[in-house]
């Protein structure tokens, strides 16, 4: 029998009727997150309102081995948040207090459920705002972020999550309350705040963050240039960084995404580019002269065909708009995309992009890609249609293929997005057993009876050992022409 | 280079075999911070595995073997106009890379630029048992299994064994410039935090002996509005200053009876305890000392209630130099804390031979 009704009748115990979910049609609208490719309706699904009752529920899938997910936002790239069969599907939404905003401390106190976008808004009153802006910031939730460490465009000056938080309130499996870092800058004992940042909800359940935040840059300027191919556009960002210019966002689009998105915005960006880049500096007002002049400089050098600097708030706004209007635009020019997010070393850019347009020959699929120059994050978004027969399945062997080529080229398959459901099969080509065991053993610190979002993030090594079978076989039949470094 | 993992590998098998503590060490340097090595633990010498692995100043990463001086990374990347942000004290010139993740300590530049650990990108380490582990990598963003890297900065080679270790790196400003200013500790605290809340180029304060200290950095024109923002005196013993600092040579961290570190939310109000203090970090790092017994920070009742004082602040205390037997050096964690470091502990090391009690005498 199924043991949903006990469970049920438990959960209304602490839980008001309407934050206890079962009937398949109220279920429906939580069986995936942002990967829709990935669907599993959850048992039940609870929306708390409180710790206490977050407590109750952890207690009580504690008591009964039930799997529990946590969900926030629901925008995750990754499957992170995709629901157990057996299992509880545990929704954040409603703990969405700012709790405290401390302007001469610069610090917000939030709920799990905060939007990211809602903490600098918060803040801006006080000139102040909250860094990491993953694309999603609009709608994806601070507990989310913390999950999978998210980044956003201009995380190499200001970091990803990891290094704007300061304290979390966790919840363990068994319902006790930990708090990990704390309002100074560094806490005792083991860096817990590293460990949990990223963990993807398999080690605790974040109940309360408080977040650093910095003050608003007095200016914002950027510059857009133009290259006739991608290499030199790639060569010119290794030239800013040597000449000791740290840029507040750097991005790479090649051709198809430029005719993607003018064909969409109509941003005047220049159809005859291979490859735009553009690269924004902020601080004060003279700092933001200073390195936009020499911004410029170093892009004439580096064999731009065309250089415009944003001379208004409006005109940098509208030449960012093409970049973030990337992926709306691949859905337009294209039933159904697919996001990857691989990092590598950045001199391996090239490379790796021919690599992948050699993949992309091979499966008749299209791929656009845009990068995160400055910190070598990769997102091709592989075009394809989910009505075709086997065409989600193509996507998904290319989409493998490109992290293995990320993994070969000295970098990750993930570099924001999480491992969740998505990658897991490739965390067995970049982490060897040993690894992996460790991985197991810090899960097991934290939740040794495995019911914290089980299956995800860290496969097993029997799952690694499968898939290394039918790896060694694809990958020796199929691509004997894929570049390898 | 291989001979020399072989043979650590070697030492750690058999040395978790038989249940010897080791005592790993690098060039000796912060011997002094944390609790005193396990009598009957055997020295595990990590110098010999030293050498710069792979820079690439454009990719803004530096990979180099534990054994490393600091001395010789920071030197190579200066050459190339680079630095470590997070400005590490080396305390000797025989400080090493590996010694300065696992105390996981930074300099005056730590409330602008980040900390150790928000620099480490991945690491090569072996565990209790031997096993050869890589984490993270040589890129910025890497969210692939969870974060050890960052994990191993500050847990005092109780987890494992460094080998490699990649950070970022970041370019030298252009310029830099330090003005003082005259006022009190409260006045100071305020002052700070005002500051560090405005687009200011801002990268080191301190406050002692009535003066707050600034550092500026940047492209000269902003440095120089900046100035005449905040008014005060240019001093042309900046960089000395923040060296003396950063390196406790400065006179206020002249040998004492004992040395703490307060580490707090940046506004707490100004401490009312015996002893001298300094400020840094915008006020998040307070440094007490006491010069001779009358202070009286040494008995247990003292630190009682500096411990107290930081956790009121939202913070903790470290017992930073002055050892005591009775006194932990790191501040206690709650039961539940405890009881998870030690589960960590033993998935790391389950022979319980890595620097056992030299974090916690719990393990």
């Amino acid at each position: 029998m199924s043991p949903a009704p006990e469970l049920i009748n438990r959960l209304r115990a602490f839980l008001p009727p309407d934050a206890v979910l079962h009937d398949t049609e109220d279920l429906k609208p939580y069986e995936c997150d942002g990967l829709s490719a990935y669907r599993q309706t959850p048992m039940i699904v609870v929306l708390p309102q409180t710790e206490q009752q977050i407590i109750q529920v952890l207690r009580l899938c504690h008591e009964t081995h039930t799997p529990v997910v946590a969900r926030g936002a629901g925008t995750g790239l990754s499957g992170g948040a995709l629901p157990h069969d057996a299992g509880i599907l545990m929704s954040l939404a409603k703990l969405n207090r700012i709790l405290e905003i401390d302007p001469l401390a610069r610090t917000a106190r939030v709920q799990p459920g905060v939007r990211n976008l809602a903490i600098s808004d918060a803040a801006r009153p006080h000139g102040l705002y909250y860094a990491p802006d993953p694309s999603s910031q609009i709608a994806c939730s601070i507990g989310g972020n913390v999950a999978e460490n998210s980044g956003g465009v201009h995380c190499l000056k200001y970091g990803l999550t990891v290094h704007n938080i300061l304290k979390l309130r966790v919840l363990t499996i068994e319902g006790e309350l930990l708090e990990i870092g704390g309002e100074a800058l560094d806490s005792a004992g083991f860096d817990l705040l590293a460990l949990m940042t990223g963990s993807e909800g398999m080690l605790g359940i974040v109940t309360e963050i408080t977040a650093k935040l910095i003050p608003v840059p007095e200016k914002a300027q950027l510059v857009m240039a133009a290259f006739d191919d991608i290499q030199s556009a790639g060569n010119a960002v290794a030239n800013v960084i040597a000449a000791g210019i740290i840029p507040a966002g750097m991005e790479l689009m090649d051709k198809i995404t430029i005719h993607a998105v003018e064909a969409f915005l109509h941003a005047g960006y220049d159809l005859n580019a291979e490859a735009i880049l553009l690269c924004e500096s902020d601080g004060t007002a003279e700092e933001v002269v200073d390195e936009i002049a020499r911004i410029n400089t170093i892009m004439k050098s580096s064999g731009a065909t065309g250089i415009r600097t944003s001379r208004s708030e409006a005109e940098r706004l509208s030449f960012w708009a093409g970049r973030k209007a990337a992926f709306p635009a691949a859905g337009r020019v294209s039933p159904d995309y697919y996001c990857m997010d691989g990092t590598i070393p950045r001199k391996h850019l090239g490379q790796v992009l021919s690599g992948i347009e050699t993949l992309s020959e091979h499966y008749g699929l299209r791929c656009m890609n845009v990068f995160h120059a400055g910190d070598g994050n990769l997102h091709p978004l592989i075009l394809y249609d989910a009505n075709t027969p086997g065409e989600l399945e193509k996507t998904e062997e290319f989409g493998g293929k490109i992290l293995e080529m990320c993994i070969q080229a000295g970098g990750t398959i993930t570099g924001e997005h999480g491992v969740g459901m998505e990658k897991i099969n490739q965390m067995c080509l970049q982490f060897k057993t040993d690894e992996l065991q460790i991985f197991h053993g810090v899960k097991a610190a934290f939740d040794p009876q495995n019911l914290l979002n089980p299956g995800k993030a860290v496969p097993t090594l029997h799952r690694c050992a499968e898939f290394g079978a039918m790896h060694v076989h694809s990958g020796s039949e199929k691509f004997p022409d894929l570049p390898r470094f | 280079m291989q001979a020399i993992i072989d043979q650590i590998t070697a030492t750690l098998r058999i040395a978790a075999e038989r249940g010897q503590p080791l005592h790993i060490q690098g060039g000796g340097s912060k011997a002094f911070y944390g609790h005193p090595r396990a009598e009957s633990a055997e020295s595990l010498d990590i110098t010999p595995y030293q050498g710069i692995v792979n820079y690439e100043p454009t990719e803004l990463v530096i990979t180099a073997r534990a054994g490393t001086r600091l001395s010789e990374i920071e030197s190579v990347l200066r050459e190339h106009g680079q630095m470590l942000a997070f400005e590490p004290p080396h305390f000797a010139s025989t400080a090493t890379l590996g010694g300065c993740v696992a105390a996981g300590l930074s300099g005056p530049r730590r409330a602008a630029a980040g900390a150790v650990r928000d620099f480490v990108l991945g690491v090569r380490m072996l565990d209790g048992t031997g096993r050869d582990l890589h984490f993270g990598g040589q890129v910025m963003k890497n969210v692939a299994g969870y974060d050890v890297s960052r994990l191993m900065a500050g847990s005092m080679g109780t987890l494992g064994v460094l080998l490699e270790v990649s950070l970022k790196v970041l370019p030298l400003p252009a310029a830099e410039k330090t003005i003082g200013l005259e006022m009190n500790t409260a006045q100071a605290i305020k002052q700070m935090n005002q500051w560090a809340g405005k687009p200011l180029p801002i990268t080191a304060t301190c406050h002692v002996d009535g003066q707050l200290y600034i550092r500026l950095s940047g492209a000269e024109t902003a440095i120089r509005t900046a100035q005449t923002q905040l008014g005060g005196e240019s001093r042309s013993d900046g960089d000395t200053f923040w060296q003396s600092l950063r390196e406790q040579t400065h006179p206020f961290f002249e040998p004492a009876a004992s040395l703490w570190r307060l580490s707090v939310k940046s506004t707490a109000p100004e401490y009312h305890l015996p002893g001298k203090q300094l400020m840094e970090w915008n006020g998040a790092l307070r440094w007490l000392t006491c010069q001779n017994d009358k202070d009286n920070q040494h008995s247990d009742s003292a630190a009682h209630v500096i411990r107290e004082a930081a956790t009121a602040a939202g913070g903790h205390a470290t017992l930073f130099r002055g050892q005591h037997h009775t006194i932990p050096v790191f501040h206690p964690l709650t039961p539940a804390l405890l009881s998870l470091h030690r589960r960590l502990k033993q998935q790391f090391d389950p022979a319980g031979i890595l620097n056992p009690g030299r974090l916690y005498p719990e393990f």
